[in-house]
Formats: structure tokens, sequence, C-alpha cells
């Protein structure tokens, strides 16, 4: 049993994680990594032919040529999301080949990784460090995986591999297109996904990079998302991925009336708070709410005739659309939502593609995620400290990613347009279950019953005083919440076993997850 | 229910339910109270569930019986719905009816002549609609047992309806009820009149003594319950008989507040189908917008459908307005607003209000007979209307408190 300490959030977090030390998290802003970054292993000109064809005929060939053994870590990347056929087929060549105690170190994991559990079973895969989503996370939550998950950030993660919190021993890249060198974009191809950023660490980082492509065309590969020059061999694969399951599913603006009130009561905010004028930058999720509210936003641009400079993605339709009518300059992406965005980072040169390292990176002299004017991101619970939880029910089991949350926190004005409570689960609490994200970085909540601003705001307060738009204190939401709900919920009962630990975008833990019963 | 049934079961299944529940009662003869509990909130409410339903069975006054229930989040108020209603099916009649306390906010007034552009109708059997809806701010909601039920549900609907009315906070909006036709409709009356219907909407109405007949049963059930506050009216008109009589109707009863129309049925009666143009129904509509107006009531014309259709929706609700209606009704929440905006006089109309009524009040000031503005002399009902616009302006806030002041500063 892993020893618990107290961190700068009051949470008591594991000293150790799967036998490395660990740093409690000390509070925003205070911890100061030191040293130098971890360095990938130097290569030679010498080990690859002239002609500059670095192609393997196999996967499971490619693997054995790499090296792969007992106990290393291989990562994957979620850029097909739920159509991802790579991941599976990596540790099936594993399994195959009889290797034991590997450690998988995906950039998010989706339902269709649901094999992994087989693999866990079986002893080739020892734990994941990554999002844990349907299955997977509950198979996490009852405690079965043998080692510790680590939750990170999209930025995170580009973190760990480079102060070298975790090495990567071969990266396994799916891409919709590829030349035989090794140069690779998403960008295009019958799997086309947009882009591929979050491999971009790995392609730099890892021991051995290995490309898998079901579209090989000959060099060059343009554009080159990932570089060939990093890259140790190249796979052909029947496919790559299912291309109908690349679209997130969530892509949908919602239908629901009260989620579009939510919506809307979201952008009359930035609106009332002086957010929207020419040259003004947001982000807003992918989720069907936050669609919902660049839609409530495009309409004010539209009347008043603003502009935006700049959007972040996960591009959809709808800033394709407004980058087409000319409602903002560009749009940075971070990752494609559908195959319009796909299209329009093909077509569009003001559809530029980003990576964590641009977006979100912790070790970066400065990243984007502070410049944005307005962030828009969801959460399963928010506490009357604004303290937000983004990866557990409120039952404490594992449902959800960070993915670039925590990062985007950091932007100038936080908002969390969330539903007060979910059937009868209030989703405004005394006390979150799982702290992902203090709650001195988040500006407002805004539910359906009323918008919450963190007194801390002391800005956006005076800002809005005397508005039409119904502000209250969270205490009073929360309260009016239970009244509905018929009083406070129960605490549910957690295993003494932490199942996963939940990482600050710095490195340090910020909060844990213990094992929950049945 | 045939009484003689030792089980029954009441509510909603299925992976498509949410905030609802299944329960199942079976009555026993020893044993005590079971309690076979199976709920998505089980880790934050089981305790909670378990006591309600035994706190139920107490005032039911059920002493043994198996009762199973599958939760997908059901709020207190409908689990105690649920609850009664296998327990009556069950055959089991309760000692006393399953009340919960009433929440105080449930507990405002409406009156006559309050403003009543939109009103938004919510399924009589379908809870997860009622916490949000009066969110949106709809002039009324219309807790409905009529259309909406199905036949087998009526039982169901009117204890979940009697909950609501106690529980749900609707935020300030009209708290109306449209009961069933005929016998069952007086039925309805005997369970929500006591728990403060603002407004019960009488369907398919083609004679006052209809609208007499639930006047009477309203009395008799408010007196017994100690109801204070009148329980306004509002007759429905869905036939060419009903259309008809519409000035009797809506002149029946001192209650009446309000006359609507229905146009599904009123079409078929007329047998000719429904057009969007509604050329057909333009006779009915203008005979309820003035035997409404006669009998010195507001006429409300009926739904607008396409939820989908948004232009639609405002040309619909600017051509009632034309003709006389003052309201709406709503099937979707995000009718409210356009409805709202459609209804609300535009800034053109409020400017020349205020020019006429400042008028006339200056020609009152220096007793002057005749009202003019400019070359223009002003008649009496020109006034009438212009007063209303400005107070209803003034209710909106399109219009400053302060109106006048300002318009004295414009002049100096």
């Amino acid at each position: 049993m892993s020893k618990l300490i107290e961190n700068a959030a009051g949470r008591m977090v594991p000293a150790e994680i799967n036998g490395a030390a660990a740093v409690p998290f000390q509070g925003v802003g205070k911890f100061r990594p030191t040293g130098r970054k971890a360095c990938p292993r130097i290569a030679t000109c010498n080990d690859f032919s002239l002609d500059g064809n670095k192609v393997t005929e196999s996967l499971i060939q490619a693997l054995k040529n790499a090296g792969l053994r007992d106990g290393m870590t291989i990562s994957t990347h979620h850029h097909l999301r739920n159509g991802d056929r790579v991941a599976n087929a990596v540790f099936a060549a594993a399994a195959e080949l009889g290797v034991k105690d590997l450690r998988w170190f995906p950039s998010a994991s989706f339902p269709v990784h649901e094999p992994m559990i087989q693999h866990m079973e079986n002893g080739v895969i020892h734990h994941i460090e990554g999002s844990m989503n349907g299955p997977l996370g509950d198979y996490c939550s009852r405690g079965k995986m043998r080692g510790m998950a680590v939750l990170r950030s999209h930025g995170g993660r580009y973190q760990a591999v480079q102060d070298g919190e975790v090495h990567i021993d071969i990266a396994v890249i799916a891409a919709p297109t590829a030349d035989e060198f090794g140069n690779a974009t998403g960008d295009r191809g019958p799997t086309a996904c947009g882009l591929l950023g979050f491999a971009l660490a790995d392609s730099e980082y890892a021991d051995h990079v290995i490309v898998v492509t079901d579209n090989l065309v000959p060099f060059p590969c343009i554009p080159w998302q990932i570089q060939g020059n990093n890259v140790d061999q190249v796979v052909v694969m029947d496919s790559i991925g299912d291309a109908s399951k690349i679209v997130s599913g969530t892509t949908r603006i919602t239908k629901s009336p009260d989620r579009l009130l939510i919506a809307e009561l979201t952008a009359r905010f930035c609106d009332e708070a002086g957010i929207i004028t020419d040259g003004f930058s947001f982000q807003a999720g992918a989720g069907g709410t936050s669609l919902a509210f660049a839609i409530f936003l495009r309409d004010m641009m539209r009347e008043r005739n603003i502009k935006a400079r700049f959007v972040r993605g996960g591009s959809n339709k709808y800033l394709v659309d407004m980058l087409e009518e000319g409602l903002t300059d560009y749009i940075l992406d971070g990752q494609t939502f559908d195959l319009d965005g796909v299209r329009s980072m093909r077509e569009n040169p003001g559809h530029v593609n980003t990576s964590p390292f641009t977006s979100y990176n912790w070790h970066g002299k400065g990243n984007f995620a502070g410049m944005l004017d307005v962030v828009v991101l969801g959460a399963t619970e928010v506490d009357v400290d604004f303290n937000a939880n983004v990866v557990t029910h409120s039952d404490g089991r594992l449902l959800h990613g960070i993915g670039g949350w925590q990062n985007c926190l950091f932007s100038k004005c936080t908002i969390l347009p969330i539903p007060s409570f979910r059937d009868r689960i209030p989703v405004l609490v005394d006390r979150v279950t799982t702290l992902c994200g203090p709650g001195e970085l988040i500006d407002v909540i805004v539910t359906e019953r009323g918008i919450a601003i963190n007194p801390q705001r002391r800005d956006l307060l005076e800002q809005l005083e005397g508005s039409s738009l119904p502000i209250r204190p969270i205490t009073e939401i929360k309260a009016e919440v239970e009244e509905i709900v018929g009083g406070k919920p129960e605490q549910p009962e957690f295993g003494e076993k932490v199942v996963a630990a939940i990482k600050w975008v710095d490195g340090t833990v910020i909060d844990c997850v213990h094992q929950t019963g049945g | 229910m045939t009484g003689t049934s030792r089980a029954a079961e009441g509510g909603k299944r299925g992976p498509r339910v949410r905030s609802d529940c299944w329960i199942r009662v079976e009555l026993r003869d020893r044993g005590g109270i079971e309690v076979i509990l199976e709920s998505k909130v089980a880790g934050m409410y089981g305790r909670s569930i378990e006591d309600l339903v035994r706190q139920g069975c107490a005032v039911m006054g059920l002493e043994h019986a198996a009762v199973t229930i599958e939760d997908q989040g059901a709020l207190p108020f409908v689990l105690a719905a649920r609850l009664e209603t296998a327990v009556r099916r069950a055959g089991h009649v309760p000692a006393a009816p399953f009340l919960l306390p009433t929440a105080e906010h449930t507990l405002y007034a409406s009156r006559p002549d309050r403003m009543r552009r939109s009103r938004l109708y919510l399924p009589g059997n379908e809870p997860k609609f009622y916490p949000n809806a009066g969110l949106h701010e709809p002039d009324g909601v219309i807790l409905d047992l009529e259309d909406s039920v199905a036949p087998a549900e009526k039982d169901a609907a009117r204890c979940l309806v009697r909950n609501a009315l106690r529980a749900v906070n609707f935020y300030g909006s009209e708290r109306m009820v449209r009961i069933n036709q005929g016998e069952r409709g007086l039925e309805d009356l005997d369970w929500i009149i006591p728990h403060n219907v603002h407004v019960v909407l009488i369907p398919k109405v083609e004679d006052p003594q209809q609208v007499k007949a639930v006047e009477a049963r309203i009395a008799q059930v408010a007196a017994d319950a100690g109801v204070e506050a009148p329980v306004l009216l509002m007759p429905i008109i869905e036939s060419a008989l009903g259309a008809w009589k519409a000035y009797e109707i809506a002149a029946a009863s001192e209650r009446v507040v309000a006359l609507t129309i229905g146009l599904e049925d009123y079409t078929a009666d007329i047998g000719t189908g429904r057009t969007l143009e509604g050329t057909e129904s333009f006779w009915a509509r203008c005979q309820v917008v003035n035997g409404a107006k006669a009998a010195g009531v507001q006429p409300i014309d009926t739904v607008f459908s396409d939820v989908n259709d948004t232009e639609g929706l405002r040309v619909a609700v600017r051509e009632a307005k034309g003709l006389g209606f003052v309201g709406k009704g709503c099937i979707h929440p995000r009718q409210i607003g356009e409805v709202h905006r459609a209804m609300a006089p535009d800034e053109a109309e409020i400017a020349k209000a205020v020019r006429i009524v400042q008028a006339f009040e200056e020609a009152e000031r220096k007793g002057l007979g005749v009202v003019s503005l400019g070359s223009k002399m002003i008649d009496a009902p020109v006034v009438k209307r212009a007063q209303t616009t400005v107070a209803m302006a003034l209710e909106l806030g399109l219009l400053d408190e302060e109106w006048r002041d300002g318009l004295k500063e414009n002049q100096r």
C-alpha cells in the first residue's frame, strides 16, 4: 500500500507511483522544475538505407526489430478516436510475441480499446497511463489493474515525456498518409483524421518510432506533420481505422432546451463581461452545450460585425463555417472533430495545426493557453470553492480523461457551463469527489439555475453588477439543487487501494482515485 | 383497478427512461415491508429512497408488502407518486394519500389580469420535464392530464401532477392544469384543486353548462380543502358548436379569465384538414377573439406545433397578435422567448403610444375636451390602446419607469 501525504490542496495523495517517488501538488504556479530536459538516444544514419526506404513487412516484425521486451513502455495516440485499430493491433502482436508487463502510454483511450482488459488479465499489459473511459475506467476503478493508472492532461503528457518522468521505448504512430521515409500526415487518406499533434513528443523522444499507415504515398508525403527523420520503421496495414468512427459522437449541437438555455446564458455572460470585442479569442469544447455556445456567439458576432483574431479547436463544421465566413482570422487546431475540420485543415491556410507543445506545454517558454480571452469547458462536478472534477462520476468511478481541460483553465476567463444536477445527481457539491482543477483558475459556473462568479474575480463581479442575468452565489444555487433532489447525497464508500493518480499540469499529484466496490 | 389483484406496478422502466422509476407492489399477509431497490443513485440516495418507501407505506396504512423499485434518478415527489399509484393499483385503498410536505416556493398567487403570452404544455406523466420548465420563463405552465396522457396512465398522471404541484418550483409561472373531458375531468379536480392551482383549462367546451359544472365542483373541493384563493378558468373551444357559442362560454362564469382554441379537434369537427395558412380556422379564431373580448376576457391562440420552425412561429405569433390574440401555446421551451418577442410591442409602436398618452395627459391637465397630436384629433379608444401598450412596455422593461421625466427633458 502506497503511503499517502497531504498536498497543498488538502488532498491525500500517494507519495510514490508505481515505484517512483511523486511530488505532491504545491499550489498553482508553485512548482519549479530544475535540471535539464530528457533527451532521446543518439541515432545515426548508418543504420538507415540511403534510399530512405524504412518499410517493414509487418507490425509484429517491426516490434521485433524494435527490440520489444518485457516491461517496456509503448505509446499510441487517439487521433482516430473510437475508430482506432492500431493500438489494439500493437498489443495483439505483443501478446503473440509472449511479451509481458508492458506499460501502455496512450494520449487517450476510447471504448474501442476494450481488448486491453484482456491483455491486462493475461499479463501483457501491466498498467495504463492515460485517460480511462468506458470499460477501461470501470476495470481500473474496481482495482483490477496491477499498477496505478496515471491521468495527465495533454500538456502534462508532453511535460512527462520532456522531463523524463515517462520514457517511451516504442512509439507507434497511426498515420492516415505516410511515405517510405516515415513522413506522415493526418489530413488526407481514406482514414484522414486531421492532425497528428499528440504524437509529436513521442516522435521526438521515443527510443524507437514506428509509423503505421494504410495509405503509403511516394516520397515526399506533403505536408509532413510527423518528420520522417524521427522515424525508425514504416508499416503498411490494410486499414488503420474505421473512418466512420473517427468523428467524435459529441459534436452535435444539443437539442435539450435546458442545455440551450445554459449555452445562451454563457454567451450573454461573455457579452456583458465585455469579452466579445473585435480581435478576441475563444475556445469551446466538443460537447453539445459548448457547440451551442459557439452558435450563440457566432450570431452575436455577425449581428455586431465583430471578428475574432483566432479560435482554438477541436475544430468542427461550425468553427470552419466561421473561418470561411471571415468571422475569425485563424483556427489554431489541436484536433479535428469532424470531416469538415479535416477538409478545412487541408484547404484553408488560416486553419493551422498545433500540438500540445505550442498550446499547453509546461516546459516550454510559455504556451498558448493563457492567451485565450475565454474558454468554455465541461465538468462532472464543481464545489463551493469552484474546484472542479472532470475524471470521475460522483460515485467515484473513472469515466473521462483530462484531455486539454486542465491546460485550458489558464485562460483569461474560464467558464464551466454545466447543469446543476443530472437526474438526481447534484453537480454542485460541497467538495468534489476528485480534484482536477483548482478553484482559483475557474472563474464562472453557468447553470440553468443561475450564474456563479468566483468571488476572487472581483473585476467580473463589478462588471456584471446590475446585470439582468441571474447571477447568484454558488452556495445559493447549490442549496436550491439540494432542495430539489431531496438533500445532500450520502458519501460513496471507497476502498483503501489507490487505483489512479491525477497529475496537475506541472507533473505534481493533485489528487488520486480510490477503488470503488461492485 | 379491480381491487382484487394483489400485485401491480406503476411508473416507467427501460433503457431510455430517466428521472423516473418503476415500482411494483405485491401485497402480502405478513412479513412487513420488504424493499428491493435497484437504482443508478443507490450509492447516494439508496437509504433515502428506502426511508421514503417505508414512510409512504405507513401513511397509506400498508403493513405487509414487497416493493420492488427500478430507479433512474427519480426525484422524491416522483418516487412517492409511483409508489402510491402501484399501491392503489394493487387494490390497497390508502388510509391517506402519500403527500410529501408542500414546498413554500409553490405558494404564490396569480391574478385574473396577468399576462398570458405563453403557456408551456407539460405532459402529465413525464416528470423529467417538470423541474426546469419554469426556468424558461413561460407566463404559464400547463400540467396536462388530457391528451398527452395515455388512457391507461390517467391515474398515474393524477398522482404525479398532484405531487408536482406541491413540490416543483415553477418560478413564478402561472400554475395551470388541463383536466380531462366530462366526468373524469370533474374527478381530476378532486386531486388537484387543494394544491394551489391557479387556472384550470377545460377541454372541448361546447356549452356554458360545462364551465358551470367545473366551477361548482371546484367550489365544493375548495370548500372541503379550505382553499381560499379563487381558481381561475380557461375554457378551450375545440368544435364548431363551441366556436358558435364562444361568447356564452366566455361569459359563463366570473372565474373565466381567458378563452382559447384547439385546432386539431376543431378542424376534424368541421371535416377538413389543418393547413399552415389556417384559412379553415380563420372564422373560429376570430369568433374566439370576439367572444372573449365581448365577455371581457383574454383571447389566447392555439399552439404552434413545428418545434424546429422558428421563423414560422414568429410569423404565426405576429398573425395571432394581428387578429387580437394576446397569447400563444408552446409545446417546447425554446418557443417561449420567440413568442414573447413577437408579442411585445416594437419600438415604433411604443414611441407612438408614448406620444399619444403624453398628449392625452397634457390635454387633461389643461382641461381640454379634445386630445390632439399635431394636426390630428385622437379618439378615446386610440388613447386606451396606447395606454395598454405603454403599460405592457413598462411591464416588459421595454420602457423606462421614469419615461415621463425623460419626455419632459426632451421637450426642454
